[in-house]
């Protein structure tokens, strides 16, 4: 079942090729069976993403990498409280709540750290969504079907992180026109989203829209291969998560 | 039996007609929500639960209360229920109806509701709560109807149906416990993540739905002359109160765990909810206190024998234990399992007057749903001669 779904995207792609083109017969034949990953993928078992926040000074260095996320995903700029975040940054208390040590440096009193979502092993968020819109790829990725999402929002009582959100009005009122990715699908209001730690990307064989423009400062790569960066940086670098206590095992990890 | 919906006094179909209008009218608010989407309520990112979800809850409870008369009734052959029984299972449907309406309003996109059914998941909770939810709706339209049948052919109810009542009753729980788990599953929601959540929604909907039920039976009793009996009331009332007790003893354990163990994730959300957060006071915090008062208040009128009997007093009870288990069930629960947020930081959360619209559309229907079943049920009593006083 999750082979199909992982080609929600490719099958979206191609349907709306079909739909305007009036080839819809011969489209359908053509998505049915599995799909196969490309040459050029970029392949892992287990996806990880280790963010040195050393090399971040202030919020402003962290904004080329909020703004490649949210250009690669057409994410709306709604203001107030409804609003859509894949990728932003709060303070360290907000961020890791299970510290609760007042005397700490300025650096992290004051500082600003990235969140998104954190690609559990064992995901609050798929293991309560009714519909399997919500679910864990092969790789590691939780990833969205945003065409089967029914908005019960039950993912986002149940992610930790708060990384999930809804579409409260319409998305495509909110985004620049022409799209900013018009390779990405725009979303539908009623529906649930957050980061996909860029899956569209690697199968392209694209490293993530945000570690790309972090120069280094972000490491990307298999939790599972121990000669891969997120590894050496792991084994080299004290690093934390957010909330551990809870057993969700998340794949962002923060060099501190 | 439904052609008796049809004869019925000017009254009648005034109420009919009254809750149609109000049907109209928050179907038309509804409509702004499906094309401008959940903008129009006041859930937000942080609080993406609110007003609907915590109604859908209520109503669990109130659906499943109807198993503190059937099981009297049935496993300790209590006869004194029977004649209020089909009330209380009406009153059940109508209930499952408006749980279900309550999710429908809620969900984004509620065209694709069916994908629940279309994409089965067992590992979501919300899979068995529809489950359990349907299940529970067509036992008691098949046992409601066929043992009014009975009463209506002043025959006794055929010998197969008793098996689909003890099954009622197990399955009455079963809905609640579901509806709890919902909640107390989510790790990270320091108010839900508590072990007492499905024991306490038990005790609130046992002593809340039962109530309500009186409530309406003391109007109906006003309007129809149908006297459940005074024996029935009584009983019933000793059950609510018991209920009650436990209700507010399960809360107060909470209360202690939180406190004592001083962990501040277990005590952030019940000192949001009666303190509020930096000085700042939400509006739930005055509700919680009304909550607290009125709770006590209603103990200290139902524990004492001649408080609780006096017949006059007893509707001011049960009027004050419903909109204190209502406050905590259909408004503390929500706001307080998501305030504080997953970032131990504080999002305002108020219903909007359109989801409030909405939501009272919904009573509406379940008025309708309920009114209709009990003029069914109120033609056939005063057919069969269980209607009046010492019939």
């Amino acid at each position: 079942m999750n082979n199909s779904r992982r080609t929600f995207l490719k099958v979206a792609g191609v349907s709306a090729f079909a739909l305007t083109t009036g080839v819809a017969g011969a489209a359908q034949a053509k998505i049915i069976g599995t799909y196969e990953q490309g040459d050029k993928a970029l392949k892992a078992k287990r996806w990880a993403m280790v963010i040195d926040t050393r090399k971040f000074t202030s919020a402003d260095d962290y904004k080329p990498l909020i703004d490649a996320c949210h250009k690669a995903h057409n994410v709306p700029a709604i203001p107030g409280n409804q609003e859509i975040k894949w990728m932003w940054l709060d303070h360290y208390d907000r961020v890791f709540t299970d510290d609760m040590n007042a005397n700490l440096p300025d650096k992290f009193k004051k500082g600003m750290f990235p969140l998104l979502c954190n690609h559990c092993t064992n995901p609050p968020c798929v293991r309560v969504c009714p519909t399997g819109a919500t679910y864990k790829m092969h790789d590691g990725i939780i990833a969205m079907d945003y065409h089967r999402c029914i908005g019960c929002r039950f993912c986002m009582a149940g992610c930790p992180y708060g990384a999930r959100s809804f579409n409260f009005v319409d998305p495509r009122k909110f985004i620049a026109d022409p799209v900013p990715n018009p390779e990405y699908p725009t979303r539908m209001i009623g529906v649930v989203e957050k980061c996909t730690f860029c899956a569209e990307r690697l199968a392209k064989g694209l490293r993530p829209a945000c570690v790309e423009a972090a120069n280094g400062a972000v490491m990307f790569g298999d939790l599972d291969d121990p000669n891969s960066d997120v590894r050496k940086a792991l084994a080299e670098n004290f690093s934390i998560r957010r909330k551990p206590s809870l057993g969700t095992q998340p794949g962002v990890y923060y060099l501190i | 039996m439904v052609e008796r919906l049809l004869t019925g006094s000017k009254r009648y179909y005034m109420w009919l007609g009254f809750l149609c209008l109000l049907i109209l009218a928050s179907f038309c608010v509804y409509w702004t929500q499906l094309t401008e989407g959940l903008g129009v309520t006041g859930m937000n990112r942080d609080v993406s639960w609110g007003l609907y979800i915590s109604q859908f809850t209520y109503f669990v409870g109130v659906a499943a209360s109807a198993v503190m008369l059937v099981l009297p009734a049935y496993f300790h052959h209590y006869k004194k229920f029977k004649r209020m029984i089909i009330f209380g299972e009406f009153m059940a449907i109508a209930a499952v109806v408006m749980c279900a309406l309550f999710i429908v309003v809620d969900l984004g996109q509620p065209q694709r509701a069916m994908n629940v059914m279309l994409h089965p998941t067992p590992n979501s909770v919300m899979f068995y709560d529809m489950i359990v939810l349907i299940g529970y709706l067509c036992l008691n339209l098949v046992i409601g109807w066929v043992t009014l049948e009975a009463e209506r052919l002043d025959m006794d109810p055929p010998k197969w149906i008793k098996f689909f009542i003890y099954l009622s009753v197990i399955w009455a729980f079963s809905i609640h416990t579901v509806t709890a788990f919902l909640y107390a599953g989510i790790p990270g929601r320091h108010y839900w993540l508590t072990a007492i959540m499905a024991a306490r929604f038990l005790s609130s909907a046992f002593c809340s739905g039962p109530a309500i039920l009186l409530l309406l039976m003391f109007v109906l009793k006003r309007l129809t002359g149908f006297n459940p009996g005074e024996e029935a009331v009584k009983t019933l009332t000793k059950i609510i109160t018991y209920a009650m007790c436990i209700n507010v003893f399960f809360y107060c354990l909470e209360l202690f765990t939180a406190f004592y163990s001083n962990i501040p994730g277990h005590m952030e959300p019940l000192i949001f909810l009666f303190a509020g957060h930096g000085g700042h006071v939400a509006w739930v915090t005055y509700w919680m206190w009304a909550a607290v008062i009125l709770a006590f208040a209603s103990l200290a009128m139902l524990i004492p024998p001649s408080l609780r009997d006096n017949m006059k007093l007893l509707p001011y009870a049960l009027g004050m234990l419903v909109l204190a288990s209502w406050i905590d069930k259909g408004l503390g629960l929500l706001v307080g399992g998501f305030t504080p947020n997953m970032f131990e930081a504080v999002t305002p959360y108020v219903p909007t007057f359109r989801e409030i619209m909405v939501a009272l559309g919904v009573y509406a229907i379940g008025a309708l749903v309920l009114s209709l079943l009990w003029k069914i049920a109120l033609d056939v009593k005063k057919g069969s001669g269980h209607f009046g006083e010492g019939e």
